[in-house]
């Protein structure tokens, strides 16, 4: 479909594979959810992508994660893969995803954790954005969102 | 008025081979450079005046007794006269030099409003305001009690002219509003909102921040109060501005900062100000930026601003025609009297993501809240695309916008 028309053009195609469109359209796990145990909200100004993420906690771990917003098909799928992601993880290797995935994005030297044991592949498809400066950001706030929310920050997190 | 001799181009199109950075590729496409309201491009004369400045004659300005520091005075100084004579301000006390828009109207709101301001008193704004024209009235009404009043716009991105005359109040203490709106590309009725006010000896400040680079500004024949402008958007370098003023108001008001030059005589008894403009023009200047905007002007003289004006109004027609008749278009920003500026959405696509796309194919436009998110909130959006355009561009960029628009729709078919 829409992918293949734009085979001649390898970067877009890249930053808008398959997989994100997806998500952008049918994004999962968009919703609130009434009693989560932890809430952020993520403002991206630049762009005006604004999402809340939503998380129950039980005991170390994520239960269910959710967020609601709206943004551009980057920020929008990212959240949406994230959410997926984390779902029946433990809080603990949530923020090694967090870390794995903003120094995937953001720094070029980045090396991952030995470790890290979470499979992130879904997650790779947002790697196109690292020839994007501008929209990394979009990319990474749904991260920041959730690595708020466990840490318990009240304070809105933004990416500028 | 002295202005070089008009229509010495065969044509306007000629233009474009004056600014070095329309001849390059972007993504191998020509470029398309469709967003001069965010800042406009330089023709090469004004890029060699500032490089001859900064090689031959950079020195301070108004200090120097030797040759250099002459030559950047004149330069500097011959560049206010430009200004004033560009505007058509009466007297060059009037035309003080600032770091853009942004400081014009900040210097307004704090040495204009602030020690006149008491508690309920009234700053009239309108709905279409970029973020310049709001917060600097919002931070003085916080200082002082004051209110900002906003006069609202209707589906079209007009001010309700009579929603604003209603507003008017004999609280009301200053009137601030665009000239023309950077977000819709509105022209304001701006000579019937000052007679308005003026009947009622309301002072008004006009952002001309998109005015100037679209249309010949005489701000005697406007009579308005305060007229502020950036030089970066008018073809010049960016962190240089103007706030004219009319004398007797700018007599009136304390300095806004002080510092070196601003001062006739200091001791630690106290300290006697510069005469006009200098009172306002503490420290350094950005002097380069400054004679860049003076060859701004040289520029714009030279196409003449009936032409730019003429140009861009067929220009801005076409855009308006092409972008309508794609499927799933929605303009935003459809008064009767525009200029240069179309915000837009396309089907469902994010603007961010259509930015992209259209980057990729030598496309540059503006996407997001272009600093006037009240406008955003009015029209029920997080942001919008906007093409804006300049005297350089013509219906080549237009066609290529529409091209690129409509690849992004078949990505997100």
């Amino acid at each position: 479909m829409n992918a293949i028309d734009i085979n001649h053009d390898d970067e877009l195609r890249d930053l808008y594979r398959e997989l994100i469109l997806d998500h952008a359209r049918n994004p999962r796990h968009f919703h609130k959810i009434d009693d989560a145990t932890h809430t952020a909200e993520g403002i991206n100004p630049l762009c005006g992508d604004k999402l809340r993420l939503y998380a129950k906690v039980d005991g170390d771990v994520i239960t269910e994660a959710s967020f609601e917003g709206s943004g551009c098909a980057i920020s929008v799928a990212s959240a949406s893969l994230m959410t997926d992601l984390v779902t029946g993880l433990s809080v603990h290797r949530a923020l090694d995803c967090f870390a794995e995935v903003t120094g995937r994005l953001t720094d070029p030297e980045h090396q991952a954790d030995h470790d890290f044991n979470v499979n992130l592949d879904k997650i790779r498809a947002l790697d196109g954005v690292r020839d994007y400066p501008s929209r990394v950001k979009c990319a990474t706030l749904a991260w920041h969102a959730l690595n708020s929310a466990v840490k318990g920050q009240s304070q809105p997190v933004s990416t500028e | 008025m002295s202005q070089p001799q008009e229509n010495q181009f065969s044509s306007i199109s000629d233009c474009r081979r004056d600014f070095p950075a329309l001849q390059q590729q972007v993504h191998e496409h020509p470029l398309a450079y469709l967003d001069s309201a965010a800042s406009a491009q330089q023709p090469e004369s004004v890029i060699e005046t500032v490089a001859r400045y900064q090689q031959r004659d950079h020195a301070n300005v108004h200090r120097g007794v030797y040759t250099l520091s002459h030559r950047a005075t004149e330069a500097y100084e011959g560049a206010r006269d430009k200004i004033r004579s560009f505007i058509n301000a009466s007297n060059r006390k009037e035309v003080i030099l600032t770091s853009g828009t942004t400081e014009s109207i900040n210097l307004v709101a704090q040495s204009y409003c602030r020690p006149r301001l008491q508690p309920g008193d009234e700053i009239l704004i309108t709905h279409m305001e970029h973020h310049a024209n709001i917060v600097p009235w919002q931070l003085v009404c916080e200082q002082t009690g004051a209110v900002l009043v906003v006069a609202p716009i209707n589906d079209a991105g007009e001010l309700d002219i009579d929603a604003f005359d209603k507003l008017l109040s004999d609280r009301t203490r200053l009137v601030a509003v665009a000239h023309v709106s950077n977000a819709l590309g509105t022209v304001n009725p701006v000579q019937d909102i000052i007679r308005r006010a003026q009947a009622r000896d309301i002072p008004v400040l006009l952002d001309g921040a998109q005015g100037v680079p679209h249309m010949s500004v005489d701000v005697q024949a406007l009579d308005c109060d305060f007229y502020a402008f950036s030089a970066h958007k008018m073809f010049g370098p960016t962190g240089t501005g103007v706030l004219f003023g009319k004398e007797a108001l700018l007599e009136d008001m304390p300095p806004y900062q002080g510092g070196g030059d601003m001062i006739l005589e200091v001791s630690f008894d106290g300290t006697t100000y510069n005469e006009l403009p200098y009172k306002f023009e503490a420290g350094t200047p950005n002097i380069s930026g400054v004679i860049g905007l003076g060859a701004a002007i040289d520029y714009l003289l030279s196409v003449g601003m009936d032409n730019v004006a003429r140009h861009e109004t067929q220009l801005l027609e076409y855009m308006m025609q092409q972008l309508g008749n794609i499927d799933g278009m929605r303009l935003i920003g459809t008064a009767a009297n525009k200029a240069s500026v179309q915000s837009f959405l396309v089907d469902d696509i994010h603007p961010h993501d259509l930015g992209t796309i259209l980057d990729h194919q030598g496309v540059a436009i503006r996407t997001g809240h272009h600093c006037a998110m009240p406008v955003m909130d009015y029209f029920g959006v997080p942001g919008t695309a906007r093409a804006s355009v300049a005297l350089y561009n013509n219906r080549d960029d237009i066609d290529q916008l529409v091209d690129a628009i409509s690849k992004a729709q078949q990505i997100f078919s």
